[in-house]
């Protein structure tokens, strides 16, 4: 038996909300199997699992909000689900707090559900909350919008106070439905602007970026793209940014210190680039999934997963893995913008390259002077990692990617 | 298909996209992209559901001549007639 706990899906998150259960006890479950959909202040996003097993039972109802690292499910490996109340009972005695007059006039304070720190340890609980049997989330709604557990008559299995017993408690005591409190807790725009807003301030208070630019030559890149989709329907042509992510994803395995992560004092490569995808959100915000072993797709595959992926953001929908896991970001501006990106490294990624609005510029070759189009390509790096010299070499190799892009 | 008919398809579509900008509102003679603030991957996928939706066959060639509103729906009510 082991359980299945809320997921880290970024060093910024500290919470998150159960949305879905895709997966019902007894279910099969296999490595990488979506088990649940979870809110967090990026969206909702598809949780993995990471081990074989069966899923025994929940341990958090559809709607709680929870920190990371508590337990959402129980997994049985061995195929026999064994009750074990020990994990039930300490559970139950950890979420019980301080005194709930307390707790709730903060929660009420803080218009809702904030993120309850997982080490918040307790006083002893109540003689009567160890006699009754609450769920979780029911006791955290109860615990934040000044509930008293002990009034309340369980429906749940053997009487069991469940979230909706909390909800409907509430809506008799003041007349109303838990909409606010409810509502404020839905990430929206807010959320996502705070969790940008962390992982940014972090990134600038710790992070000692440097920037580099350069200017490159887009004409074959270009003459490449527009040969390859003359032949192809609309749903199977190329964007130039497929050709920027390979290029970048080519150039990171001759210079690994831009692709990895940096934690706790010191820098690991990664051994594959998993690229992430700087997505504007439109009613706000912006998120940078990535796209897993770049440099090992070719040009229509990392299309169709660029073209998936963006779609998926747009409804709303990625998984988790997608968000932590990129080694280097790219963020290219498109064709309607201005010339030059300087990003801001996300941490604990080292490296973020920006494109900025491909432009005609007057170009010098062999044979004077000519009107080609041109895109800056920017680097923002981190020094505690690299330097401007192997900076200045790694973006020269995406631009020499960039003029044979048959070589991608 | 009517004129009408192509362009309900063509803010239907552009809806799906920018649910957020009311056709109403826009200069249709300026840059489609700027006025629906719709990115390459937007405009990829505008021309495929039109593509699709029309039986049409859009060359990437011709994305020039779909730069505003009105030139779009123009591009399009001539390719239907």
């Amino acid at each position: 038996m082991s359980e299945f706990l809320m997921p880290s899906l970024g060093a910024d998150m500290e919470a998150g909300t159960l949305l879905e259960w895709l997966k019902k006890p007894g279910d099969a479950l296999t490595r990488g199997d979506i088990i649940a959909v979870v809110e967090t202040q990026k969206g909702a996003i598809e949780i993995e699992v990471f081990e074989d097993g069966v899923l025994a039972r929940y341990l958090l109802d559809i709607g709680s909000s929870v920190p990371v690292g508590t337990p959402m499910a129980v997994i049985d490996q061995t195929g026999q689900d064994q009750p074990s109340p020990s994990v039930q009972a300490v559970q139950t005695a950890k979420s019980d707090t301080a005194p709930t007059e307390t707790k709730a006039a903060d929660g009420r304070a803080a218009g809702g559900f904030g993120p309850i720190p997982a080490s918040a340890s307790a006083p002893a609980a109540t003689r009567l909350a160890e006699r009754q049997m609450v769920t979780p989330a029911a006791r955290r709604l109860a615990r934040v919008i000044g509930v008293d557990l002990a009034a309340i008559k369980g429906s749940g299995p053997d009487g069991a106070v469940v979230l909706a017993d909390v909800e409907m408690a509430d809506a008799s005591k003041t007349g109303s439905p838990t909409a606010d409190s409810r509502s404020s807790k839905s990430p929206g725009k807010t959320a996502m602007r705070d969790a940008i807003a962390a992982a940014m301030a972090r990134s600038k208070r710790e992070i000692p970026h440097y920037y580099l630019s350069h200017t490159c030559d887009l004409t074959n890149a270009n003459a490449y793209v527009a040969d390859y989709n003359a032949s192809q329907p609309p749903d199977k042509r190329l964007l130039i940014a497929t050709l920027f992510m390979k290029a970048v994803a080519r150039s990171v395995s001759k210079y690994p210190e831009f692709n990895g992560h940096f934690e706790n004092g010191a820098y690991k490569a990664a051994d594959r680039a998993h690229v992430g995808f700087a997505i504007n959100i439109r009613d706000g915000g912006l998120v940078a999934p990535a796209i897993h072993d770049v440099a090992a797709l070719d040009p229509a595959t990392l299309m169709t997963r660029m073209r998936d992926l963006v779609a998926r953001v747009r409804a709303g929908r990625f998984r988790a893995a997608e968000l932590s896991d990129p080694t280097i970001t790219i963020s290219s501006l498109g064709e309607r913008g201005v010339e030059t990106l300087y990003g801001i490294i996300y941490p604990p990624q080292v490296a973020i390259v920006g494109f900025g609005m491909p432009v005609a510029r007057p170009w010098v070759c062999e044979d004077g002077v000519q009107s080609r189009q041109t895109v800056a390509i920017t680097l923002a790096a981190d020094h505690r990692v690299s330097d401007g010299h192997r900076g200045a070499l790694f973006l020269n190799a995406i631009s020499k990617f960039l003029q044979e892009p048959e070589t991608l | 298909m009517t004129n009408k008919d192509i362009e309900a398809l063509l803010r239907r579509e552009l809806f799906e996209i920018a649910p957020d900008i009311n056709p109403d509102d826009i200069d249709r003679g300026a840059d489609l992209r700027e006025e629906f603030d719709i990115d390459s991957m937007d405009f990829l996928n505008l021309v495929v559901a039109l593509a699709k939706n029309l039986e049409l066959d859009i060359p990437e060639t011709d994305y020039s001549k779909m730069s505003s509103y009105d030139d779009l729906a123009a591009y399009l009510r001539l390719r239907m007639s």
